[in-house]
């Protein structure tokens, strides 16, 4: 029996700054008959688990699994609820199937983001109670702090971090389910408000709405379905330090462990020439940068200078966040990663129309949870 | 399918208020684990952890702030959860990473820290309900269970001095248990007949209260297993259902998801006749009448008939099939999570012959392990195996 | 090796330690507001209840009527579109008495919370385990005559009161 794991399916709604219209689950259920319909299975009776990525806090639901299974077709079936992000979902959907005790696993994640009506201070209870919250700061504070520890180390200028949100916004105008599509200047970027100095506001990802449903499945079931199952090759994830007391701030060893992890399992060597296609980390705009260092892409430091090379556009030599990133579709909270991969999978099988990258064959997603956490996860996906 | 063995465990006292924070708890029981196999972080390739609803702790995304304590520190590191069920989730959640072959060795903890919620964790509840068509009503918890409890208790024609054996016994049991809190080798059907009312036909004694605490486990594939201990201790099935999240339009009387995650458990166990090949039994007892719910629901008792195993002496330790040996959630305490992975650490002394006073005598060779959570909606069940 | 280890870890503390001082800590407490969007479906039964009816659906594929309502049959997992006006009766399915209030304040007078089977939608029998059931409060009536079985009505906030919310229905009472 094969270890192999295919992407079979998928599904998506929303994608909207705003969704008045429909409840969670309406959006769930919508994203969830489009991926059924895209892989061919009725989940009532073909689908062995279900698996979900939510936070009570952001939902304003404690116990927030006991909500998921009817609109997705899973009432009284294997369900869980991991708290991570849709690539740790991913993740613990290709466990379940290499484990053998399912053949289908579909995995869910969405953002209801326009509910939350106090978003900063949810947030800031992420925050270590005893420790951090008492000084009652934004927590994008830690987002401004990173950031100038990595511009101090890695001699990265916070101009290179704004052509971040010039390419990004950019490439989302091709995107048609991109929200925040825009023709920026790198002065309008630079000189916009500050948000947690150096970081600016320009430079945060806005929120959106939206859910997205995948339909995992195993080798022999996915050949069965479809032509072109997009493979997982490889996924890993991995944590660091929650304290803000004890952590690196100018590197991500997290996202260069979780990318071993997957860079290992899918035999890949070079990353640079091996890899197509890659959506990543860009919640801030100086997370594209980092994070492509790394993933190990190119030295320490010299992100920047290849963002402006133009190494990264479009018809670069590697297109990163041809999406638009969430800088420019819209940052789905904890169903980002599965918007990367939803993304890649438009990719890898063509059909990213008007921002398509011509022959993609290897995709790399990859996502971190948002501050102030130290956790995240890396895939390698191929056609 | 990959094997995989439970090797080494560890818990805390369970208490009502500890003074050890989320993270000293889980690496407290995380230490013990680890020391009871002889091994270290180093020799744990990821790391599982399961703790109930963020409202409790007041931390949003608690299994970020509570990963370095629970061992998650450049780990891969992921936290599940289903509610009450989470406790004998999250070793399926290990054993998943382990049977995949991505992991050799894995960590299991479960943390629980309700006392952090001031003056009482059972307000949180409140937000476990629909937040439009049921939190304007302002439910609490005990509502859900005693409508449960009713419902079964009427169904059945049921009395509350039988159902109360099932905490007089636990409660006796626990007393045995060096980290009970509620352990009373004195207890009586009285005692709890005579407790306050809280929300009819639940009566104080009938429930086992909020506390904090933590229990971890590490998991091992076979071969690994077989290097380190000549007595694993087998998870020979796994199983987890979640029902509709309209529990108002279900019959509270029998637990459908408790009927189907057993049985996935034991297909994959290669168990036919339940009552007869299981050995021990540990069934989620938050309320009295649950455990004998739960007993239905794992196919250890025909429906309504679970009372029996109380009344004829078959559930005692020296019974035919010994019930909740450990003293369960009733005698033990109910830090949510770690409860149930309380059960899973049970079963792996048990079937080791390592539980002192508590020990199950002729050799107990297999056991099953169960626990419940959310609007009577999830089953999770583990069967263990020597 | 619970025999092996003699020493368990876990320090209890009591509410005595905090008043003497002998334990520091912090207090906080949390705000979080949300405004979650009804939808189609409970923006629907919402706006029923303002006018003072109970909207259940109906699935066309199982033929099954519950309450509240839903876009999708979680079991046929085929939408849900045809709403169903219902009676404002039907009968006891359980019940509890409360003498705790959700934030663990004892009160004299039980609250009655119920899951009130409403006429017109499925009912439990040999072969449907769905009812159309939701959870509601009684009222008006002695705790000690409530019953399994029993027949309720709902009693309704007057017109120019209602706001579109469960609480639209007061309580339910015993239809004599």
């Amino acid at each position: 029996m094969s270890d192999r794991v295919a992407i079979v399916g998928v599904g998506w709604s929303g994608f909207r700054p705003k969704t008045p219209d429909l409840s969670y689950k309406e959006l769930m259920y919508e994203a969830a008959v489009r991926a059924y319909a895209d892989a061919g299975v009725d989940p009532r009776r073909d689908v062995d688990s279900f698996v979900t990525v939510a936070e009570d806090f952001i939902e304003g639901t404690s116990i927030f699994d006991e909500y998921v299974p009817d609109q997705l077709g899973a009432a009284l079936k294997p369900v869980h609820t991991i708290t991570g992000d849709g690539l740790h979902g991913l993740a613990t959907g290709v466990m379940l199937i290499r484990s053998g005790i399912a053949r289908v696993v579909v995995v869910e994640g969405h953002s209801k983001a326009s509910n939350l009506l106090t978003p900063d201070t949810i947030l800031a209870y992420a925050q270590d109670p005893v420790l951090n919250r008492p000084l009652r700061l934004n927590t994008h504070f830690v987002a401004g702090m990173e950031m100038h520890r990595y511009l101090y180390e890695s001699g990265t200028t916070r101009e290179q971090c704004a052509a971040v949100v010039v390419k990004n916004r950019r490439n989302a105008l091709r995107n048609p389910l991109a929200a925040y599509g825009a023709d920026l200047s790198l002065e309008e970027v630079l000189f916009g408000p500050p948000l947690a100095w150096p970081l600016g506001k320009r430079e945060t990802a806005a929120t959106t709405d939206g859910a997205i449903v995948m339909v995992l499945a195993a080798e022999e079931v996915a050949r069965a379905l479809r032509q072109d199952p997009i493979w997982i090759r490889g996924i890993g994830w991995c944590n660091d330090s929650p304290s803000l007391e004890s952590r690196e701030w100018g590197n991500l060893p997290y996202i260069q462990e979780a990318a071993q992890m997957a860079y290992q399992q899918a035999g890949l060597r070079d990353p640079w020439n091996e890899v197509d296609v890659a959506e990543i980390d860009d919640t801030y705009a100086y997370k594209e940068l980092q994070t492509l260092e790394a993933l190990g892409f190119c030295g320490y430091g010299e992100a920047g200078s290849l963002l402006e090379s133009g190494a990264f556009d479009l018809d670069g030599e590697l297109p990163v966040n041809p999406s638009g990133g969430s800088l420019g579709v819209g940052h789905m909270l904890d169903a980002t990663g599965l918007m990367r991969t939803l993304e890649a999978v438009f990719q890898l099988r063509g059909e990213a129309g008007a921002h398509q990258v011509e022959g993609a064959e290897v995709a790399l997603v990859q996502s971190w949870r948002g501050v102030p956490t130290t956790s995240g996860a890396v895939a390698i996906l191929s056609n | 399918m990959r094997k995989v063995a439970v090797i080494g465990a560890g818990m805390t006292r369970f208490v009502r208020r500890a003074l050890e924070t989320p993270k000293e708890l889980s690496w407290e029981a995380a230490r013990m684990a680890l020391e009871s196999c002889e091994l270290t972080m180093d020799d744990i390739d990821a790391v599982c952890f399961g703790t109930a609803p963020d409202a409790f702790d007041g931390v949003h995304m608690n299994g970020e702030y509570a990963s370095d304590g629970a061992g998650g520190w450049r780990k891969p590191f992921m936290r599940s959860y289903v509610g009450g069920g989470t406790g004998v989730f999250v070793p399926i959640q290990g054993w998943y990473h382990v049977a995949s072959g991505m992991f050799d060795v894995v960590l299991v903890v479960a943390e629980e820290k309700m006392s952090s919620y001031y003056p009482h964790a059972q307000a949180a509840f409140l937000t476990i309900f629909d937040h439009t068509t049921e939190r304007p009503l302002g439910p609490n918890l005990l509502w859900i269970f005693a409508l449960e409890m009713n419902r079964y208790m009427s169904t059945y024609g049921l009395k509350k001095e039988d159902i109360a054996r099932v905490a007089v016994l636990h409660k006796r049991n626990a007393a045995a248990h060096p980290c009970a809190l509620l352990g009373d080798a004195n207890i009586t059907v009285e005692d709890v007949l005579n407790s306050e009312v809280l929300a009819w036909p639940v009566q104080r004694l009938d429930v086992s209260p909020v506390s904090d605490g933590a229990v971890a486990i590490v998991l091992a594939a076979e071969h690994v297993a077989k290097r380190l201990t000549d007595k694993p201790v087998w998870i020979e099935g796994v199983g987890w259902h979640l029902d509709t999240a309209y529990w108002t339009n279900r019959d509270l009387v029998y637990p459908r998801y408790v009927e189907y995650a057993a049985r996935m458990a034991y297909e994959m166990a290669g168990i036919k006749e339940p009552r007869k090949e299981i050995h021990i039994a540990e069934p989620y007892d938050p309320f009295d009448y649950k455990a004998l719910h739960h007993l239905e629901g794992l196919q250890l008792a025909p429906r309504g008939r679970a009372i029996e195993l109380y009344l004829d002496g078959t559930a005692e330790r020296d019974g035919d099939l010994p019930i909740c040996p450990s003293g369960g959630l009733l005698g033990v305490g109910n830090p949510i999570a770690a409860a149930g992975l309380m059960k899973i650490a049970e079963l792996f002394w048990q079937l080791r012959g390592e539980a002192g006073e508590r020990q199950v005598p002729g050799n107990p060779r297999r056991g099953v392990a169960q626990a419940w959570g959310d609007l009577m909606q999830v089953g999770t069940v583990v069967v263990m195996g020597r | 090796m619970t025999v092996r280890f003699k020493q368990f870890p876990g320090v209890s503390l009591s509410e005595e330690d905090f008043r003497q001082g002998k334990v520091l800590y912090q207090m906080d407490e949390l705000k979080a507001e949300y405004a979650w969007d009804s939808g189609i479906a409970i923006g629907t039964y919402l706006a029923g209840l303002k006018r003072g009816v109970i909207l259940g659906v109906r699935c066309s594929h199982c033929r099954k009527v519950v309450v509240p309502p839903r876009t999708v049959c979680e079991w046929c997992f085929r939408p849900m579109e045809e709403y169903v006006e219902l009676p404002d009766t039907g009968t006891v399915n359980t019940f509890s008495l409360c003498y705790i209030t959700w934030d663990m304040r004892r009160i004299s007078e039980p609250e009655i919370p119920a899951v009130i089977h409403l006429d017109g939608t499925s009912e439990l029998g040999p072969s449907s385990v769905i009812m159309g059931g939701i959870l509601h409060k009684l009222g008006e009536v002695d705790p000690k005559e409530v019953h399994i079985g029993m027949r309720v009505q709902a009693v309704w906030k007057p017109a120019a009161e209602r706001t579109g919310a469960i609480t639209d229905i007061l309580y339910f009472k015993p239809i004599r």
